[in-house]
C-alpha cells in the first residue's frame, strides 16, 4: 500500500461492512500510483467492482493514473433537485395523477426508449460538446438551470471522435429516458429543516413540493467505460501498472490512454447531464398540464445538479500547498466549501448544495459542502443510502409482500416499469440514508440543511 | 444448469462449470439470459455471428457476453443458443440464436449494464474449466 485507507462509519456500519470486501476494496485503492492523500471510503461504502461504491481518491497529475474503474459504467450517474412555488397540500390530492402523467412523460425501464427525440449526428455529436447548454439552447429548460449543475453542466476537453460507434448507438434512443435499476424520479415535500438560515439561501421552506432526478449516461456511458477498461488493461501492461484486481485497470493521467479516456468519460458526462436536462423539461411540462398552472406559479427552479460518478482534475491544497489532482468519485459526492471558485455566485455564502437520495420509502437529504472536506476528503462526502442487501437476499426478503401497496399505505405512490425492480428495492435492502447523513455530518466534510419525504415515484 | 449465482451487495455475479473451454462459454452466455429473462419464453428464429478479440481467456469471456448484451440492448435480442466455433489465440468466433423481444410476451427480471472484470477468473480445474464474472446491475 502507498498510503492509508480512511473509512467514515458509526460502528454498526463498520460491523456491516466487515461481512463484505469494500475494506479490501479501499486497500487495492491505495495501491494505485499517484495516490495523493488516503484512500478514501464514505458512509454508504459497499462492496463494487474494482473501486468500492462510496470511494474517493485523488492523483498526482504527472505521477498518478486514472482509471474507468473508479469512475463505473455509469458514468456522471447523478441527481437533481428542483423546488417549486407550490406548497404539499396543494398536490396531495393530485398525487396519482402527477406521477402517473410522469409516468407517460419520461420513458423508464430496461432498454426505454424515447421515439419523439431523434438526433441527426450534427447534434448528437453537439450533445457530447456541450452538455445541458445544448438542450437549453434546443428549448428543453431554462439559461438559469445552467447555473445551478455541477461545471455548468459542461464537462471540457469532450472529443466526439473518440467514442465508438457501439456507444454510439447504445446512447441514440436513450437520451431523455431514465432507465432501470435505482434510478428514479420523486415527487416530495420539505419535511424537516434544520438549518433556517441555510435552507433560505437555497430557496427550501417547510412543506414546498419538491422534485429530485436521479440518472445516468445510459449505454452510452456502459459502452464507454467499457470500450476504455480494454484499453486500460493493454495501457496498464505497456506501464508497468501492477493490479491487485483487473478491473482497477488504469493508464498514467498524462499518456495518451489516459487523455483519451478523460475525454471520451467528458462526452459521456455530457450526455448524462443532457438527460437529466430533459428529463427536467419533461416534468415541467408534466406539472403545468396536470395542475393547469403555468411555469410562473409553479416556479419549479433547479436548486442544483451533482454528478456521483466521475473523474475531474481539480486544485486541492495536499501538505499546505496547492496541487493539481485527478479525483475519482465513485459513488461519492462532490461536498466544496463556501466561497469555493467552482460553486455558482448564489451558493457562494452557504458552500455548494450536496444532494443525497435514499431509498424510495424513506427519505432524502440536501446538505451543504464544508471546509473540512477541502481538508479531509477532496471535498467530497456520501453519496446515498447505499446498499445492505443483494437484489438476491432483497428478493427473498420481500416474497409475498405487496411492496407497492405497503409504500402506498405510508403515503408514498410508486409506479415502477418493473415489479422486479420495485421489490428489489424495497427499504430494508439499503442502509438508513439518515445514519449515512448522521455520519458526514458529524465529521463535517458536509452539513444538513433539510430532509425531503417522498409523495410519489416513478421507477424503472 | 452449471452456473450459481454470486450473491454481491451492489451487483450479481455467476460462478460457471464445464467440461471444456467451448461449453464454459456457451453456459456463461445462457446464464446472462437466464439472469435477463426467461429462457423457456425464447425461441430461436435468427442467429447472429460473434467475433471478438481479448488477450486472455477471461478478456474474451467478458468480450464475448458484453457482445450479446450490445445486442440485446441495440436490437432488443434475446438469445438462448449458443455455439462457439473457435477460440485461441486472441479471438473468440461464435453464434448465437434467439428472437427480438417481445414485450407483451417476453419477460425482462434483471437489467445488466455491463459484464465486469472485477474478481474475473477462467481456469482449468479437476479435468473441467471454471469461471466467474460479477454483473453491474
Amino acid at each position: 500500500m502507498r498510503t492509508d485507507g480512511m473509512v467514515y462509519l458509526d460502528e454498526r456500519m463498520l460491523n456491516q461492512i466487515k461481512q463484505e470486501q469494500s475494506l479490501l476494496q479501499v486497500k487495492n485503492v491505495a495501491h494505485l500510483p499517484g495516490i495523493v492523500g488516503n484512500s478514501l471510503g464514505m458512509p454508504d461504502i459497499h462492496w463494487g467492482y474494482g473501486f468500492p461504491i462510496g470511494g474517493v481518491a485523488a492523483f498526482d497529475l504527472k505521477k498518478g493514473i486514472i482509471s474507468p474503474g473508479g469512475v463505473g459504467y455509469d458514468i456522471n450517474c447523478g441527481v437533481r433537485l428542483l423546488r417549486s412555488g407550490v406548497e404539499r397540500s396543494e398536490i396531495r390530492t393530485r398525487i396519482k395523477e402527477i406521477v402517473d402523467a410522469l409516468f407517460r412523460n419520461i420513458p423508464a425501464g430496461v432498454g426505454s426508449r424515447r421515439k419523439d427525440l431523434k438526433l441527426d449526428e450534427a447534434q448528437y455529436r453537439k450533445v457530447l460538446l456541450k452538455g445541458a447548454e445544448w438542450a437549453v439552447k434546443q428549448g428543453y429548460g431554462l439559461g438559469e438551470d445552467l447555473e445551478h449543475i455541477e461545471e455548468k453542466g459542461c464537462i471540457p476537453g469532450a472529443d466526439p471522435d473518440l467514442i465508438s460507434q457501439k456507444a454510439y448507438e447504445r446512447g441514440r434512443a436513450q437520451l431523455g429516458t431514465l432507465g432501470s435499476g435505482n434510478h428514479f424520479v420523486e415527487v416530495g415535500y420539505v419535511a424537516e429543516i434544520y438549518d433556517q438560515a441555510l435552507a433560505s439561501a437555497l430557496g427550501l421552506s417547510l412543506d414546498q413540493v419538491t422534485v429530485i432526478v436521479h440518472t445516468g449516461s445510459r449505454g452510452f456511458g456502459h459502452q464507454v467505460c467499457d470500450d476504455y477498461i480494454r484499453v486500460m488493461l493493454r495501457a496498464a501492461e505497456k506501464y508497468g501498472i501492477e493490479l491487485p484486481d483487473k478491473q482497477l485497470c488504469c493508464a498514467p493521467i498524462q499518456s495518451p490512454e489516459g487523455e483519451n479516456y478523460l475525454a471520451a468519460m467528458a462526452c459521456a458526462a455530457n450526455f448524462a447531464f443532457t438527460n437529466r436536462q430533459l428529463i427536467t423539461h419533461w416534468i415541467r411540462e408534466t406539472f403545468e398540464q396536470v395542475m393547469e398552472i403555468g411555469p410562473g406559479k409553479l416556479q419549479l427552479q433547479l436548486v442544483y445538479d451533482v454528478c456521483h460518478n466521475i473523474a475531474k482534475i481539480e486544485t486541492h491544497e495536499v501538505e499546505g500547498r496547492k496541487q493539481r489532482v485527478c479525483v475519482h468519485r465513485k459513488g461519492a459526492t462532490r461536498s466544496f466549501a463556501p466561497n469555493h471558485p467552482d460553486i455558482p455566485a448564489a451558493y457562494k455564502k452557504t458552500g455548494q448544495p450536496v444532494l443525497i437520495p435514499g431509498d424510495m420509502g424513506r427519505c432524502s437529504y440536501v446538505l451543504v459542502g464544508s471546509q473540512r472536506a477541502m481538508r479531509e476528503t477532496f471535498g467530497s462526502t456520501c453519496h446515498g443510502a447505499g446498499r445492505v442487501m443483494s437484489r438476491h437476499q432483497a428478493k427473498k426478503a420481500a416474497r409475498g409482500r405487496a411492496v407497492a401497496r405497503e409504500l402506498e399505505d405510508r403515503g408514498i405512490y410508486v409506479r415502477a416499469a418493473s415489479i422486479a425492480t420495485l421489490v428489489e428495492e424495497i427499504s430494508e435492502a439499503y442502509k438508513d440514508v439518515s445514519d449515512v447523513v448522521e455520519v458526514v455530518h458529524a465529521a463535517g466534510i458536509s452539513k444538513k440543511v433539510a430532509k425531503l419525504k417522498p409523495m410519489g415515484v416513478i421507477k424503472g | 444448469m452449471g452456473y450459481e449465482l454470486i450473491d454481491h451487495t451492489g451487483d450479481l455475479g455467476l460462478k460457471i462449470r464445464s467440461v471444456d473451454l467451448k461449453s464454459l462459454f456457451c453456459e456463461a452466455a445462457t446464464a446472462l439470459f437466464d439472469v435477463i429473462s426467461d429462457l423457456d419464453l425464447i425461441e430461436v428464429r435468427e442467429e447472429r455471428e460473434i467475433s471478438v478479440v481479448g488477450m486472455d481467456n477471461e478478456e474474451l469471456l467478458v468480450a464475448w457476453l458484453n457482445e450479446l448484451l450490445y445486442l440485446h440492448e441495440v436490437e432488443r435480442l434475446l438469445f438462448r443458443d449458443f455455439k462457439i466455433i473457435e477460440i485461441g489465440e486472441g479471438k473468440l468466433k461464435g453464434t448465437a440464436g434467439g428472437e427480438a423481444l417481445r414485450e407483451e410476451y417476453h419477460i425482462i427480471k434483471t437489467a445488466i449494464k455491463a459484464v465486469t472484470y472485477h474478481q474475473l477468473e477462467v481456469r482449468k480445474e479437476n479435468g473441467g474449466w471454471s469461471g466467474r464474472i460479477i454483473f453491474d446491475i
